[in-house]
């Protein structure tokens, strides 16, 4: 179909203020009177906090106040899992215990030092088996596991259960969840090839660019609130209810946001901005709170480390019949998420298995917060099951392209332990479209090619994530300059998403883009609720309520026509900006002409009557503002069918030197399956982006405590390793299928999440491929992984542990 | 561990007596309060963007530290104020320079140029600012102004490097948002620009 805007590039508005300098983040803003507040985190892994003492500190010059967690929560802590904003019961390093406001941060930082704080200390582990033994440590107050509905729990295995699982056994303890589809006996019965072993997944922290510092002051009863988060209107409402304002006296300003991947998504992974907020409102003073590197890493999040076992079966032609999968998940110290459950789905998914079944258990330790990072759980378990394909097909004499090909999901099919149809799958075309753009069977005459102590290793690979919701607001306005103003409530995170969903009301109202305005950036220029921006859904989720917006608009434009200038509504159509009959043109009125009219009539017009009876709080709330202030077009979205899926393919060559271990990406191809392509250039960041962060996952990245003491070890971009130029390909080819779904009306799904997946898919087969099909079952897979199998000698000094140098 | 010891505490505590001359100044001077005891203020010149600047400064303030928080040049960032990230990259003497890792007393005869100085009298973007527009090499933003002053600092050191080139002189700058790809485009299109 040919659009207007809809898959052409355009220069989204905030980039020019990234390459000046002139977009502001939460810490580039000031306040008359602003004062600073700085964190007294905990020192040791696991405590309960005895007494304070902060007279001294209090008696201080220039020091204002301070809140501990009592003020916060005068009722007594929540008993359950997930961060507070300061705590009396920390169970992690790092952890935030009480913030002082001063004239200056250093004023602040002494000040805290003179504070004396006495902990109990307590028990603390930072492995998930070793809580599992008998006499393993909990990491929380009441167990090392958190049961929905039930609170903690405590849950062990025998010291033989352990040691097996260790050994590389299938676990024999009673999961926590078990989910399945399919006769798993019957299928394993029926295949040729089982593979079966362990595996880990490392945890790593989000590092994004952007600390979370924030800032905050109290002015007429409204707090106004300055912080980075990946959503704009969803993360108000959330942090509305956490810090405990309504939720119409809350502004949130959030013009920039460096860098989520996840993490910023919801408030309840950002209650440390209540923070400011609340000291602002004790001291009654502007509050900045700037947040450190270190206090990132430690209240910033992480993804999941992994701990799992795996059997899959193939059939003799390829066919994958049945994967078991057993997974202990490490939930860290403040709970997790549901990584391992998603893993599962996407084995599910991907490869449409006969059967499939899930067994996980979740475990905390005294590491840092877990939670949702780019793909949680579909993106570990892409470089585990990667390679396994490989050596399948390699086992079965099927080529590596053909068993992916063989399994693939196409629409009609259905995935995950759910059965939950496709909305639209066009895997099978980019699986061609990759193979094709890389020359897959060209190349598999340099496959294990050597020269000197180096040789070529080839990888392909699949990513996946559910990428689409719906039943959110939409609301456009108009004035008599005719302009369209799309109110945007979507966040700058960084993938321009927020823009490119703007482009489905200017298409349907045929708009130039210079006639469209996004507002955008603060919650007081009244924007309606939309999903949190996570799990790649706000192409899909936000296009729909868009696009019904502006067809709410355009309704209503043909009506005020008709009544005007006679004839039915069905008459009138729009071009250049105009409403016109369509059986002369020259009989019509301007948009402008027609906003005034809107707007003189009042009522649905104008948004103060026949409003959506759905439309959640936050929109009713900004809808009532705008009401009679213009000409508006409001939709509530209902919901969708199926499962709207992101799907990407990657290919890539690498030369892996045996004698450093190290590896160079030669060459690198990834191609999105995400539906209609909306903006191309946004596309091709999320690809290169996803890649990067694949890179990372397969090679680089992982979590590192010290055992001992439990004190985080990789509290840094060079000890995480996060990679650099020099760690990725000198450029990353990129393409796309761009064929639409019918779920969504203008044929879009998003990407951001696969994006890492099927590069983590391809390193990893590369990297096994390179050293003749030997699996490590881990990631990241680091050189002194690679040089010790390559001399023969043991990779693990504790098998299958995590936060330490193998998971 | 003792927190106090280690260097990050050390370089925490830098960066807040870099705050503290700006705030700290301007608060007691607005109580009428006496200035504790150890306070120093120190007038420097500084030449930043074109324009020589009197600054309060801090026996060992930061360079970002003075630059943001008391000449309001908040487009150099802070990511990770330890000398491992450069998003405060700024250039001295065209000489890409971590801002958060050397003293401002140290460059009172030196030119320093930020993100903020790079346009024209007329307001036209720079080449590499305009090359990074229609590359649409930044994603969330925050390393951008450290990726433009590392690639401008290379395009005047070296007006035609090749992608690698590029790729080299630019791997002090951490994106995470794995914009590398999209930089690398924009310096190539940059040198274009540039003619
Ligand atoms: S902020 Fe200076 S190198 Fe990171
Ligand atoms: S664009 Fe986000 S860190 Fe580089």
């Amino acid at each position: 179909m040919a659009y207007m805007h809809i898959g052409k590039d355009f220069t989204p508005p905030d980039v020019p203020g990234k390459v000046t300098g002139r977009i502001k983040y939460a810490e580039d803003y000031t306040r008359e009177g602003m004062v600073y507040a700085r964190l007294l985190t905990s020192p040791i892994p696991h405590a309960r906090v005895l007494d304070i003492d902060a007279s001294e500190a209090l008696a201080m010059d220039g020091v204002f106040g301070i809140l501990t967690a009592d003020d916060v929560y005068p009722d007594g802590e929540p008993q359950s899992t997930g961060l507070k904003i300061l705590t009396n019961e920390p169970t992690l390093v790092g952890e935030p215990i009480l913030a002082l406001a001063a004239v200056d941060e250093k004023t602040a930082e002494t000040a805290i030092a003179a504070i004396s704080v006495t902990f109990e200390r307590l028990p603390f582990v930072t492995d998930p088996l070793d809580s599992l033994q008998p006499d393993g440590a909990d990491a929380y107050n009441g167990g090392n596991t958190f049961v929905f509905r039930q609170g903690f729990a405590q849950e062990k295995w025998t010291a033989d259960q352990v040691a097996s699982f260790r050994a590389g056994n299938e676990p024999t303890a009673e999961p926590q969840q078990t989910v399945a589809y399919g006769d798993l006996e019957a299928a394993f019965s029926a295949s040729s090839y089982v593979y079966e072993g362990t595996f880990t997944n490392a945890g790593y922290p989000h590092m994004s660019m952007e600390p979370r510092s924030a800032m905050a002051y109290w002015e007429d009863g409204k707090l106004y609130l300055y912080g980075g988060s990946q959503s704009l209107t969803a993360f108000a409402d959330g942090i509305a209810g956490i810090i405990g304002v309504p939720k119409e006296d809350l502004v949130f300003i959030n013009e920039a946001t460096g860098g989520g991947f996840g993490q910023r998504a919801r408030a309840g992974s950002v209650p440390v901005y209540a923070v400011p907020a609340k000291l602002s409102q004790k001291i009654n003073r502007p509050v900045m709170m700037r947040t450190t590197r270190e206090e990132e890493f430690t209240i910033g999040g992480a993804r999941q480390g992994l701990t799992g076992w795996i059997k899959v079966g193939f059939k003799p032609d390829g066919v994958m019949a049945a994967c078991d999968l057993w997974i202990v998940s490490d939930n860290g110290g403040k709970g997790g998420g549901a990584d391992a459950y998603s893993a599962a789905d996407c084995i599910s998914v991907l490869y449409q298995a006969d059967a499939v079944r899930f067994r996980g258990t979740a475990i905390g330790t005294n590491t840092a917060h877990r939670g949702a990072q780019r793909g949680p759980g579909q993106n570990q378990i892409a470089p585990i099951i990667s390679p396994i394909l490989d050596v399948a097909a390699d086992e079965l004499g099927v080529s590596r392209f053909d068993i992916r090909k063989i399994n693939t999901p196409m629409t009609g099919d259905v995935g995950g332990p759910q059965r939950t149809p496709f909305t639209s799958a066009y895997m099978p075309e980019a699986l061609d479209m990759a193979s094709a753009q890389f020359g897959w069977e060209e190349r598999q005459s340099r496959r294990r090619q050597t020269n000197g102590s180096k040789v070529i290793g080839l990888g392909i690979g699949q990513g996946y994530h559910n990428a689409g919701r719906s039943g959110m607001d939409g609301i456009v306005m108009m004035g008599a300059d005719g302009r369209l103003k799309v109110h945007n409530g979507v966040g700058n995170l960084g993938t321009y998403s927020y823009a490119a969903v703007s482009l489905a009301a200017a298409e349907v109202l045929k708009m130039p883009w210079d006639r469209v305005d996004i507002i955008t950036g603060r919650t007081d220029l009244h924007l309606p609720i939309t999903s949190p921006q996570d799990g790649s859904n706000s192409i899909f989720t936000n296009t729909r309520t868009f696009y019904g917006a502006a067809q709410d608009m355009l309704a209503k434009m043909k009506e005020i026509a008709a009544n005007e200038l006679g004839g039915a509504v069905e008459d009138y159509d729009i071009s250049n900006e105009r409403v016109h009959q369509i059986a002369d043109e020259t009989i019509g009125m301007s948009f402008g002409e027609v906003a005034a009219i809107g707007i003189e009539l009042g009522g649905k017009y104008t948004g103060e009557a026949e409003l959506p009876e759905e439309l959640a709080e936050w929109t009713q709330i900004a809808a009532n503002r705008l009401a009679g202030t213009g000409f508006m077009g409001i939709f509530h979205d209902p919901r969708h069918e199926g499962n709207p899926p992101g799907f990407t393919v990657t290919c890539c060559e690498i030369e892996l030197d045996k004698e450093t271990g190290k590896f160079e990406i030669l060459d690198m191809i990834s191609i999105a399956e995400a539906g209609t392509i909306m903006h191309p250039k946004g596309m091709d960041n999320q690809l290169v982006g996803g890649a990067v962060w694949g890179i990372g996952l397969s090679a680089l990245e992982r979590h590192l405590y010290d055992p001992q003491n439990g004190i985080p070890a990789s509290t840094g971009y060079w000890q995480s390793k996060v990679p650099t130029y020099l760690d990725c390909p000198l450029k990353i080819d990129t393409g796309w299928v761009d064929l639409p779904d019918p779920e969504n009306p203008v044929g879009a799904r998003g990407i951001g999440e696969p994006s890492q997946g099927s590069v983590s898919a391809a390193l990893t087969a590369a990297i096994t491929d390179a050293l003749d099909g030997h699996i490590f079952g881990a990631s990241p897979i680091t050189t002194d992984m690679i040089l010790n199998h390559i001399a023969g000698t043991s990779e693990e000094s504790v098998p299958l542990a995590q936060n330490n140098f193998r998971g | 561990m003792n927190p106090k010891l280690t260097r990050r505490r050390f370089i925490k505590g830098v960066i807040a007596s870099g705050a503290a001359a700006t705030t700290t100044a301007a608060w007691y001077s607005a109580t009428g309060q006496e200035k504790p005891s150890g306070f120093v203020e120190r007038l420097v010149r500084i030449n930043v963007n074109g324009q020589v600047r009197n600054v309060d400064v801090e026996p060992q303030e930061t360079l970002a530290s003075t630059l943001r928080y008391k000449l309001g040049l908040t487009g150099t960032k802070l990511g990770c104020n330890r000398g491992e990230c450069g998003a405060c990259t700024v250039l001295v003497n065209d000489v890409p320079t971590y801002a958060c890792s050397v003293l401002t007393h140290s460059f009172k005869n030196d030119r320093i140029e930020t993100v903020e100085g790079l346009e024209s009298a007329n307001g036209d973007l720079h080449p590499v600012q305009q090359a990074f527009v229609e590359e649409l090499s930044p994603q969330c933003g925050y390393c951008t102004p450290g990726q433009v002053m590392s690639a401008v600092g290379l395009l005047r050191e070296n007006p035609n490097p090749t992608r690698d080139e590029a790729r080299h002189a630019l791997s002090g700058n951490i994106c995470r948002c794995g914009s590398y790809d999209s930089y690398l485009d924009g310096v190539m299109r940059a040198v274009e620009l540039i003619g």
